[in-house]
């Protein structure tokens, strides 16, 4: 097992820039999810690390050597594709122990592994099957097979649950979770899906347009989102951006808001222009004394919470509030921030500005 | 009431669709089954007017195919009894076995030459097509339209420039000389089905492959060759038909070392007499190969002639 250390990485196709500049670090066991929509860099990023994409600059130090320019079968890894890429004409067992057979194990103990690899996943009983007729679950699980049976230093996932359907997703992430803690293995996992990324992963790297926009702890990139994109990017519904024109100066802790005192974390960077207050819609809340005022225009319910559209003087937002709070459209009410977790951002940079409450995330983001 | 359904035919349907497909066959099949039984008449039999459907059958075309024979008296055919049951056959003409026909040789021509070009053909064609499939090739947009464009022409429309080149490399009426020829020829075709295969095969077996430590070349012929088999056989079934029936540069090219069995077989005709059975007999045997090729192959025809489409 392995730490990662990616520094500038960078990848250009012709004129294209599908990643610019990339740096972080995986430590040694950590479940990390390279999150972001698609055409973001993600995938690129993680086939560089797994030799198939050569990078343009820039290097990747696994367990402590450099192996930007390395061929994939030196890096002593293993990968997990989309669409599983089980090779068509072997049986499980053959697709399990195919990277065994490359290494020039010898057969016995070829045979030993996969047993014990067959039932880590369960699969003992469909080794002889061609991989034709499995289910997505099964292939999924042999897949893993031949990515675990090697032991290799490192997992790398390319949307592994992306082809199976919503149902068995769920069950699937808790299994490779489950399989992850209990082997301690690093494991790099490309999604674009938040929630997976927030439910399985220890460190996230949110990214778009080739550009690393944040990198931390699932808590920390949701409370103290760095930049707008990731604001609008994580979260269902994401957070609230209420934009304004007005200046900010360090030390502020409140701002006026159509009339309205909004109090804040301190801030210790000031900001003239255009602003944009970020709040998550569960920080939201009904306060009749509140001269910030919204009217109720729709309510959705989901069971112990329902989610409420406010129309306010800084557009739409959307409030998550307990089932049972009365809240009816076409009313109109007060409405007050958790000043706790609030977060400003100036709209030209798209940049968080640095306050009492993110500080700490910012400095190693 | 019966019930209807979308993917099931109906009885009649069945019915109809099974007797247009025999009628289509039978009428495809007529002068292939005309060639055989030809074959196995008696001179008479065969140019018989209206012609013959039953007659008894001989192995006189088959005979005449693969032997020389001379005319003798009747009084050396009565010191010198036949031998052999195909001498019987040559004596009731009054002829003699001289020796052997220049078939068996010719036959042999045609199969080092068809199957020798159609390996070349589709070894060179794979490695250049998963080239095409899988590298930023410089130009690859202009070189494969280049590669297409030798076919744009009837190859005959060259023959008097690849007369003169293979006379003067040495080439003339050269085993070598005709499979690189040929190889040439269907070299456009194998590159451009086989890339079309290989364009379907999807990447990520080879990645999975290099992941699990293996080299490109590894990969390629581990992985990408086992699932390409469908396509390299269709492919070459093509190139060995046309290899295998090619007629213009053989008579152009050959005479009488490297001479395949298309031009030869004409020559059966011979100057006494049209001798159809034996001219029947070597068209017969000429199909063979190709005939056991394709069905051997049939199965991955098949599906390898949609190109691809209903792979998975």
């Amino acid at each position: 097992m392995a730490q990662i250390r990616i520094e500038n990485l960078r990848k250009e196709f012709g004129s294209f820039t599908a990643v610019q500049a990339s740096t972080f670090t995986v430590e040694d066991g950590e479940f990390f999810m390279l999150l972001g929509p698609s055409g973001c860099g993600k995938t690129t990023t993680l086939r560089m690390m797994a030799g198939l994409e050569l990078p343009t600059s820039g290097t990747i130090h696994i367990d402590g050597e450099e192996v930007a320019q390395k061929p994939a079968s030196q890096r002593d890894i293993a990968f997990v594709f989309q669409m599983f890429a089980l090779y068509p004409h072997m049986n499980v067992g053959k697709n399990i122990s195919y990277p065994l057979r490359a290494q020039g194990v010898p057969k016995p103990e070829i045979q030993a592994r996969v047993m014990e690899v067959a039932k880590i996943l369960g699969i003992e009983n469909i080794l002889d099957k061609p991989v034709g007729g499995l289910s997505g679950g099964d292939r999924q699980r042999v897949a893993l097979g031949r990515a675990i049976v090697r032991r290799p230093k490192a997992f790398f996932m390319d949307e592994p649950l992306g082809a199976l359907d919503a149902g068995f997703r769920e069950h699937m992430a808790e299994e490779l979770r489950a399989l992850h803690d209990r082997m301690g293995a690093t494991t790099v996992y490309v999604t674009h899906d938040q929630l997976e990324a927030m439910q399985m992963g220890d460190k996230i790297v949110v990214m778009n347009h080739g550009v690393v926009e944040q990198f931390g702890v699932p808590q920390d990139i949701y409370d103290w989102p760095a930049t707008l994109f990731v604001a609008s990017f994580i979260g269902s519904p994401p957070m609230n951006v209420l934009r304004f024109e007005g200046s900010l100066a360090a030390g502020d802790r409140q701002l006026v808001l159509a009339d309205a005192r909004i109090d804040l974390p301190e801030l210790r960077e000031g900001l003239q222009g255009g602003l944009a207050l970020g709040v998550r819609p569960e920080n939201v809340l009904f306060d009749d004394t509140s001269a910030y005022r919204g009217r109720i225009t729709a309510t959705e319910y989901l069971g112990t919470t329902q989610i409420v559209t406010l129309a306010t003087p800084h557009g739409e937002i959307k409030a998550r509030l307990a089932a049972s709070a009365p809240a009816k459209a076409g009313d109109t009410v007060g409405l007050r921030f958790d000043a706790r977790k609030l977060t400003l951002f100036g709209t030209e940079t798209g940049r968080a500005l640095r306050s009492a409450g993110n500080e700490k995330v910012l400095a190693h983001g | 009431m019966s019930s209807y359904s979308i993917t099931e035919p109906s009885k009649p349907q069945k019915w109809i669709a099974g007797s247009l497909v025999i009628a289509y066959a039978l009428i495809t099949l007529m002068p292939l089954l005309w060639i055989i039984a030809t074959g196995f008449k008696s001179p008479a039999d065969s140019i018989a007017y209206p012609p013959k459907v039953f007659f008894t059958p001989t192995l006189e075309g088959y005979v005449n195919l693969f032997t020389t024979r001379t005319r003798q008296t009747a009084e050396f055919l009565a010191a010198n009894p036949p031998q052999t049951w195909y001498a019987e056959i040559v004596a009731k003409y009054d002829m003699v076995i001289a020796g052997p026909s220049r078939f068996g040789e010719r036959f042999l021509n045609s199969v080092i030459i068809g199957f020798g070009s159609t390996f070349l053909s589709i070894f060179l064609g794979t490695l250049a097509a998963y080239a095409f499939s899988r590298f930023k090739v410089p130009l690859k947009d202009d070189l494969l339209f280049f590669i297409l464009s030798t076919r744009m022409m009837p190859p005959i429309a060259v023959a008097i420039p690849i007369f003169l080149m293979f006379r003067q490399l040495g080439l003339s009426d050269t085993h070598l000389g005709m499979i690189l020829l040929y190889t040439a020829v269907n070299l456009s075709l194998s590159v451009w089905l086989l890339k079309g295969f290989i364009d379907e095969i999807p990447q990520e077996y080879e990645e999975a492959a290099l992941i699990d430590g293996y080299t490109r070349f590894q990969a390629f012929y581990k992985v990408v060759l086992p699932q390409a088999a469908t396509g390299i056989a269709s492919t070459a079934i093509f190139c060995l038909i046309f290899a295998w029936n090619e007629y213009a540069f053989a008579v152009l090219l050959t005479s009488g070392n490297a001479q395949t069995a298309p031009p030869f077989i004409p020559t059966i005709i011979g100057t006494a007499g049209q001798d159809w059975p034996a001219v029947a007999a070597g068209a017969t045997l000429f199909l063979m190969p190709v005939m056991v090729f394709t069905i051997l192959l049939r199965k991955h025809l098949l599906r390898g002639i949609t190109f691809g489409a209903v792979r998975k």
